[in-house]
């Protein structure tokens, strides 16, 4: 049931996982995204992959990585990290150790900071191209790879990025495997030392629990069937939309304010 | 000449049949180890074989009397043979005693051969169609040889020349004879059925199943604990030698007689299950092959033939085939009506849920909805992912009691995951009317109630199942209640025969545990419940098989019912032979195709009693039967029928009632 070591691979992918937090109970758990994201790298052909986690081994965290684990792994790698510091420089100098070919993550952590940042500050730091929400990796051929991406209302872009990259998923990649319990179990947490870099300006947040935000309610006024399926179909848009060209600073931000308060966002 | 041929032949067939008894016994030893007392076990055998196992076998009469005189006229015969033959103590009553073993055989075997004319679909055919064949052969040469011995013939009978070719004709009928019935026995011929028999009573791994001369044997229904504690050990059954010994032991004793097959709901409705096939792939699977000797019924859709399997080889490939589809485990609805079948007392439902344990445990390959449910159960404690604070929403307005406030009650209601289903929720107002019209003194968990782990034990997630189960026994240890009272039977098997293996060291896990219909006929029995007469048009009552199969209880349900005025129309699978609904086992999550639908075959059982209504006593029965389009019968759970009737008590009591309560009056029903 293990996977089989795979030494002739030809690619190498690293995956970042996340403890993410369910929505309901908030309980640690294995994250969506990232899950997703470590199926997206086992339905990629001849690669070998390596699961990499910075972050604290708190008592409720490792049941949350072994869940990756039970998605068919041997080991993860662990980069240790106290509460309060930031992963970025970790996971950054983990990943220049052994360059990947190709690094996967989620498109946010489900809890923290949860700013969908990373994989760009990532991109940055180690100066390899970010391309954001694949719904599938295609092929990889001498060091390019072709990318499926996911647009919305279900339209799909194709892109080749050479590599080393880093690439997000979507929510339309495929759906991760069952974990399972025994090989979960049994894989291994390997722990590495890693630089850590205190987060100073998350120290002196103030975190509390987010409120509902408001939706925007869709109105349809559809005459035929066809349109009411377009806009049953359609995301919610912004009717009234505006485009401001040629204007001063003062001219525009006095327009932002105005459509501000006209929303009530403002008053 | 026979003198001299007749211990020969009869010591070589018991010499090569013990060379064949040796090689099955090491097969079996392929499984794990699994202690059994030898001896005690051993000397229970013809109690448990006359008594427990003829309890099964007499529901069909003529079966039973055709098994009593074939094989009581055989082990008698073999007996006398070996004595009278082969060590020559012809002398006296032994002969006689022959002779009459080796007739009474064989009219025994002239009916196994009527009953093999036109054999009804679920006997298995190929090697069993010469069975009566060679019934006769023994029987009758055994019998022509016994008569010079006994001086019905002449001494000296067979000698001379004519005579000498009638002995030679007679040996060879006899080593046909000897062949099935002796060395087949321990070669795997359709005999082998009564020597691994014999040791599977000897050695079940229930014993407590069986009658002992202090009683009756308990039902023993609960499924066995996985120990979770060994890191390295594979979880689950994932092949044949991972089963224990005597399950290995237990899969040959079949004889094949398909009446599992005949019970199966998963088989009926063209799902890829047959209980039979199933312990006869087990069976290849432990000798190694492929199953195109298989000579009956096949999984519904899978012709046989396409698989193959060894000792040490997987049971269900990842890809490809291997013994058997992960379609045909997941049929299963863990009904048990083909154990509570089979004459041979396996245990298929254990087997099945061993291999699916593997399946998810070590695979995680739960099919369709399966991870999802187990995901839910692992994050919300309940099945639909709904957050675990919101149980008590259907309750908000009947000031339910709780456990957490009061610290004690006589009666803790559960309430099961139906507290979050619309339909069940009907169920539970209802019950809690009736319970407050009783003045019961009772108290629930609240938001502390977690799933009682049935499904993701039966979806063969044992860590989850335990994980749930260990942490519902420590909030039930922190109260004190005289019993559980549960409207949902798999909360009730489970609480009732699971936990207790749980309990760890001060925090006993034995519960006394009643189904609602069990502790509302209680009431009633108590006179502390008053009904107006019944009015309605004809019922009948579904038996839930984790009420009735599980647990044994036939009789309150229809008591309740009496009580209410009712007089039920049976179905003619109800009581032990309740057709199930298709709801249990985690089979709606798993959903495997099949050909029909079990509850719309089970409502068509309804219809046949021309009822109007189904009075049920589970939520998932409740939910598969309503789910029957065009159904001919309404669905009521039994705690609806009861609230629905309930009235004023009457002059004489009224004022004893009055007395005892101050609690808020009976509420009304949605």
């Amino acid at each position: 049931m293990r996977p089989e070591a795979r030494v002739d691979a030809s690619l190498e992918i690293t995956v970042l996982v996340s403890v993410g937090r369910h929505p309901v109970t908030g309980r640690a758990r294995r994250a969506d995204q990232d899950a997703r994201a470590v199926e997206l790298a086992r339905g990629v052909a001849d690669a070998s992959v390596r699961l990499l986690h910075a972050g604290g081994k708190e008592a409720d965290s490792e049941p949350a990585l072994r869940g990756y684990l039970g998605m068919g792994f041997d080991a993860l790698t662990l980069v240790e990290q106290p509460e309060g510091a930031d992963a970025l420089p970790a996971l950054a100098d983990a990943l220049n150790e052994a360059p990947p070919q190709l690094v996967i993550t989620g498109e946010r952590a489900e809890q923290g900071e949860g700013s969908g940042l990373l994989p760009y500050l990532l991109a940055e730091r180690l100066g390899w191209p970010v391309v954001s929400g694949l719904a599938a990796v295609e092929s990889v051929e001498n060091g390019v790879a072709t990318l499926l991406q996911a647009l919305p209302r279900g339209q799909r872009r194709r892109l080749k990025v050479r590599l080393p990259a880093i690439v997000t998923v979507d929510g339309a990649a495929p759906a991760p495997r069952q974990s399972a319990y025994g090989p979960a179990r049994r894989g291994h947490l390997a722990a590495v030392p890693g630089s850590v870099t205190v987060d100073e300006a998350w120290a002196s947040w103030e975190t509390q629990p987010a409120r509902k935000r408001p939706k925007r309610l869709k109105i349809v006024k559809a005459a035929s069937a066809r349109d009411r399926f377009k806009a049953a179909a359609a995301k919610a848009e912004g009717g009234g939309g505006q485009v401001l060209t040629d204007v001063t600073v003062e001219e525009g931000a006095e327009a932002i304010l105005k459509l501000l308060k006209e929303e009530g966002v403002l008053r | 000449m026979l003198d001299i041929l007749l211990p020969i032949l009869i010591f070589a067939a018991l010499g090569l049949a013990a060379i064949g008894v040796v090689r099955r016994v090491r097969l079996w030893r392929q499984g794990r180890p699994s202690p059994v007392p030898l001896v005690k076990g051993l000397a229970s055998v013809p109690r448990r074989y006359l008594v427990d196992l003829h309890h099964v076998v007499a529901r069909d009469k003529v079966m039973s009397n055709t098994h009593v005189a074939t094989a009581g006229g055989f082990v008698a015969a073999a007996v006398l043979m070996v004595l009278v033959h082969g060590l020559g103590l012809a002398e006296g009553v032994l002969g006689w005693g022959l002779l009459a073993a080796s007739a009474t055989m064989f009219v025994g075997s002239c009916f196994v051969a009527r009953r093999r004319r036109n054999p009804p679909s679920r006997l298995s055919k190929g090697p069993w169609m010469r069975l009566p064949k060679s019934l006769m052969a023994f029987s009758l040469s055994v019998f022509a040889i016994t008569l010079p011995a006994v001086g019905l013939l002449p001494d000296n009978f067979f000698e001379g020349s004519v005579s000498w070719v009638l002995a030679l004709a007679l040996s060879a009928v006899l080593v046909w004879g000897l062949g099935e019935m002796v060395f087949g026995m321990a070669w795997g011929g359709p005999m082998k059925h009564a020597f691994a028999g014999a040791l599977h009573l000897a050695f079940h791994r229930r014993a407590e199943r069986f009658s002992t001369r202090g009683g009756e044997g308990k039902r023993s229904t609960g499924l066995k604990a996985l120990n979770l504690d060994d890191q390295d050990a594979t979880l689950g059954v994932e092949k044949p030698s991972d089963f224990t010994w005597n399950q290995l032991l237990g899969f040959d004793a079949c004889v094949q007689c398909g009446r599992c097959e005949a019970m199966c709901p998963a088989f009926a409705a063209g799902q890829p299950l047959n209980p039979k096939k199933l312990i006869q792939d087990m069976v290849v699977g432990m000798a190694g092959g492929s199953d195109a000797n298989y000579a009956g019924s096949p999984y519904p859709g899978q012709p046989v033939g396409e698989h193959q399997g060894s000792p040490q080889g997987p049971i269900v490939a990842r890809e490809g085939k291997a013994l058997v589809d992960a379609e045909t485990l997941w049929s299963c609805t863990t009904c048990r009506a083909c154990v509570e079948e089979c004459p041979m007392m396996i245990e298929h439902v254990d087997a099945i849920v061993d291999m699916r344990r593997f399946l998810t445990l070590e695979h995680g390959n739960t099919p369709n909805k399966g991870a999802e449910v187990l995901d839910n159960l692992i994050a919300t404690d309940n099945p639909g992912g709904f957050a675990p604070d919101a149980r008590m929403h259907w309750a908000a307005d009947l000031e339910l009691p709780l456990m957490a406030d009061r610290g004690e009650a006589e009666v803790l209601l559960w309430l099961g995951d139906g507290a979050y289903d619309m339909r069940n929720q009907r169920t539970l107002r209802s019950l809690v009317k009736v319970l407050r019209a009783a003045d019961v003194d009772f108290a629930v968990l609240g938001n502390e109630e977690r799933d009682s782990g049935d499904v993701a034990r039966r979806l063969g997630d044992e860590a989850t199942f335990q994980s749930l189960a260990k942490r519902n026994i420590a909030t039930l240890s922190k109260y004190r209640f005289q019993r559980i009272v549960t409207c949902d039977p798999h909360s009730f098997h489970v609480l009732g025969n699971e936990y207790g293996e749980l309990g760890g060291p001060g925090m006993p896990a034995q519960y006394e545990v009643s189904h609602h219909s069990t502790y509302i006929a209680e009431l009633f029995d108590a006179g502390r419940l008053h009904v107006k007469p019944w009015k309605g048009g004809g019922v009948t009552f579904h038996d839930p098989c984790y009420l009735g199969r599980y647990n044994g209880e036939y009789e309150a349900p229809r008591s309740v019912l009496k009580a209410l005025g009712i007089e039920l129309k049976e179905m003619e699978r109800s009581g032990f032979r309740s057709r199930c609904c298709g709801g249990g086992g985690g089979a709606p999550i798993t959903d495997i195709p099949g050909e029909r639908r079990i509850p719309d075959m089970r409502m068509g059982d309804v219809g046949e009693t021309g009822a109007e209504l189904v009075a049920v006593g589970c939520p998932q029965c409740t939910a598969m039967l309503e789910g029957v389009v065009d159904a001919t019968a309404e669905v009521r759970d039994i705690a609806e029928l009861v609230a629905s009737a309930l009235t004023e008590a009457p002059e004489a009591f009224a004022g004893a009632a009055q007395q005892s309560s101050n609690r808020p009056q009976a509420v009304e029903v949605a």
